[in-house]
């Protein structure tokens, strides 16, 4: 049923041609700053929305209530009068000793859950000692070789009290395993850990690069993830959908849910054909997006997303549980929004994006630091970037009530055309056989949009504040962190010594056993936690898995 | 034409994969009117010379946002210099703190470009270094 009459809508439509008669004789007099505005999607924006833009409107059919399908007003029927979201700031760097530093400081600050950065070598299944880790060891995150780094790094931290999420993909089930087996040495039982693992390994071969083994074996190893949580772990998020990295990638807000959702299907689809009841892993899919500059429509971005997955969710997949209906998702603002020039004023851009997040009903957020286009941020500008969020969830009582930009004829015109306009998407990526054949398409779709975002920034179409208007003559900033050369060295030392002191006899066996059952469809879990509390290595597991399953090669699409 | 093409390799050394930057260079590149070649993910810098000396290119573009560049640019201009392609220009991009930026210039990496380059500033910049003048018609794509 309609929100309006037909009567009223007519009426509506009527006054505005009168209206578009003024707006004629204005703008002969006082044309428009530019000549035609649109969202960074390319969705053409009118002067003003009024009801005849969403016509159709159905109530109960778009939005219903808080905490009910279609969830496009948010996933609890109280959102953060409740309890606001969890302020997660993204951290790692050097050896497991400083980022264990960091972490405590930023729970002394406030901040309410961990999220784990692992550096490249980590990522890539790679030990600090391996050729390619040269020069990369705790560069971007913090570098994990085996167990023994794993329980440095949560030293002194009560994983019964934190949520901590670990953006790991390609080896997640190895370094979930090693947080599983640091738990139990805390003494604290599975069924007690909170947290997510990344995991997402499609949008790796789409937009970020560190994947390892092919895609059929990726799958296996996520849907094994499912199957042992859903048994073991059940308050774990068992994986985070990513869409944040294919927007960083350069897709645009509607690439960005669409090519998301596209990879939530396949492993939704992945699971149901290995033989799991939809039911049992759907509610602990997560997802996780980004907060682009413009505002309106990353909000409606959010909610649009929102509305999408439920829908596919019940009627695609026919999920009985409200709960798998449910996108709850974490929100990073955009880093590569962020400037080297005056980089003060990313403070401004990350506040923006952070409160457009909010708005559209995160459940949990990161909010990127001022110097992060120079260096990785240092503990003055990771305070502010906190700060910020305590700010949008405290003082400006943004979060007093739910979903307070709901029934804005724009914001819901929007929404409405990101919904259908990546539901499109969704349809072509089907047509070609889902997101794992997709691949290519996707990458080429992306690189095209990054490519028109950076000509409208050089022809000047696109404003960037101290980039092409508004620049000025600044220093650099000379506070950047810079991390310590010599934690590789000292990584392959202290590996070195591991080497030399735990029964490698064990270790060996642990390792065919692994090596037999990824030969075999076994749930590979178990193996992986026996393996790592026998200190065998994340590049020794990885590389055991390797023999078996073989190397991506990427597509060069270009 | 009688102009001889400019050829390029855009290249991404090390773990890196951020390549939003590499590819829109590349395409821009491609653009303006040079042959490029871009070598994908993960490639070790003896990988990178061999591709360029294979590719007989006149410029290496590197790009690195994982903070191991004074790790991986230095090797590549010299392996370059071993294999006698000494007059290959070699170009770096990505997140590289100012302080480095002598010590890569000192190891023979021309020019540093850092976040926020116009895409044409690196296109006349290899032009001028090059000796080459911008074609009359400017910004025709050869592929």
């Amino acid at each position: 049923m309609s929100l309006f009459k037909e009567g009223f809508i007519r009426d509506i439509a009527s006054q505005k041609k009168q209206w578009e008669e003024k707006l004629a004789a204005q703008l002969q007099k006082r044309p428009e700053r530019q000549a035609e505005f649109v969202t960074d999607s390319g969705i053409k924006l009118n002067t003003v929305y009024t009801p005849d833009d969403i016509a159709e409107f159905d109530y109960y059919r778009e939005l219903g209530l808080p905490g009910s399908y279609p969830f496009t007003r948010g996933v609890q029927p109280n959102m953060y009068r409740g309890r606001l979201w969890t302020m997660r700031q993204y951290a790692g760097f050097g050896s497991a000793e400083e980022t264990n530093e960091r972490f405590k400081y930023l729970l002394e600050q406030g901040q309410t859950g961990l999220s784990v950065a692992f550096d490249l070598p980590t990522q890539i299944g790679y030990d600090s000692d391996h050729p390619m880790a040269r020069g990369e060891v705790g560069k971007v995150g913090v570098a994990i070789d085996s167990l023994q780094d794993m329980e440095t790094l949560f030293a002194g931290i009560p994983l019964q009290k934190v949520s901590t999420s670990m953006t790991i993909n390609a080896p997640a089930a190895i370094l979930l395993a090693m947080y599983i087996a640091v738990a139990e040495k805390q003494g604290v039982a599975p069924e007690a850990l909170n947290g997510t693992i990344q995991n997402d390994i499609l949008k790796e071969y789409i937009a970020r690069g560190t994947y390892i083994f092919p895609p059929a074996p990726s799958m296996r190893l996520i849907t094994d993830i499912f199957a042992y949580c859903a048994q073991n772990i059940p308050n774990w998020n068992t994986i985070s959908i990513s869409g944040y990295h294919i927007r960083e990638a350069g897709s645009t807000a509607v690439q960005e849910v669409a090519f998301t959702l596209a990879d939530g299907i396949a492993y939704v689809q992945a699971a149901i054909d290995a033989g799991l009841d939809v039911d049992t892993f759907a509610p602990r899919l997560s997802f996780f997006f980004n907060a682009h500059l413009n505002f309106f429509e990353e909000v409606a971005k959010f909610r649009a997303a929102r509305r999408l997955w439920a829908k596919i969710m019940k009627e695609r997949f026919g999920a009985k549980n409200p709960r798998s209906w449910m996108l709850r998702f974490h929100t990073q603002t955009a880093g590569c929004t962020l400037t080297a020039q005056q980089p003060d004023v990313n403070i401004m851009r990350v506040a923006f994006q952070a409160l457009s997040a909010v708005l559209g009903g995160t459940q949990s957020l990161h909010t990127n630091s001022r110097d992060e286009a120079l260096a990785l941020p240092n503990e003055d500008s990771v305070l502010i970037a906190l700060r910020t969020q305590q700010v949008i969830g405290y003082e400006i009582g943004v979060a007093d009530v739910v979903d307070p930009l709901g029934g804005s004829y724009y914001v819901e015109s929007l929404t409405n055309q990101i919904e259908e306009q990546a539901l499109a998407y969704i349809n072509k990526i089907d047509e070609m056989g889902g997101a794992p054949e997709a691949i290519e398409f996707m990458q080429r779709e992306i690189q095209n949009s990054a490519y028109r975002y950076q000509q409208d920034i050089e022809s000047g179409r696109k404003v960037v504040i101290g980039v092409n208007k508004f620049q000025m003559q600044e220093e650099r900033p000379r506070n950047l962190l810079r991390v310590d050369p010599a934690v590789g060295d000292r990584q392959c030392e202290k590996l070195k010594k591991l080497r030399s002191e735990r029964d490698n006899h064990t270790v060996q066996r642990a390792l065919q056993n692994i090596k037999e059952a990824a030969s075999s469809t076994e749930n590979l879990m178990p193996h992986f936690i026996y393996a790592v509390k026998q200190y065998a290595t994340l590049g020794e597991i990885c590389g055991v898995l390797r023999e078996v399953f073989g190397e991506y090669k990427q597509q060069i699409v270009f | 034409m009688a102009e001889k093409t400019i050829r390029v390799l855009v290249a991404k050394p090390g773990l890196d994969g951020h390549d939003r930057g590499a590819k829109v260079i590349a395409q821009a590149l491609r653009d303006a009117g040079m042959e490029v070649i871009y070598t994908g993910l993960r490639q070790t810098p003896e990988q990178i010379v061999e591709a360029a000396l294979q590719e007989d290119v006149q410029v290496v573009a590197l790009s690195s946002l994982s903070g191991a560049h004074l790790y991986l640019f230095p090797p590549v201009v010299e392996g370059l210099r071993q294999q006698g392609a000494d007059d290959v220009l070699v170009l770096g991009g990505g997140v590289i703190p100012d302080e480095d930026i002598p010590v890569l210039k000192e190891a023979g990496i021309a020019e540093i470009f850092g976040p926020g380059t116009p895409t044409k500033l690196v296109v006349d910049y290899i032009r001028q270094k090059l000796g080459v003048e911008s074609p009359a018609g400017g910004n025709s794509s050869d592929q």
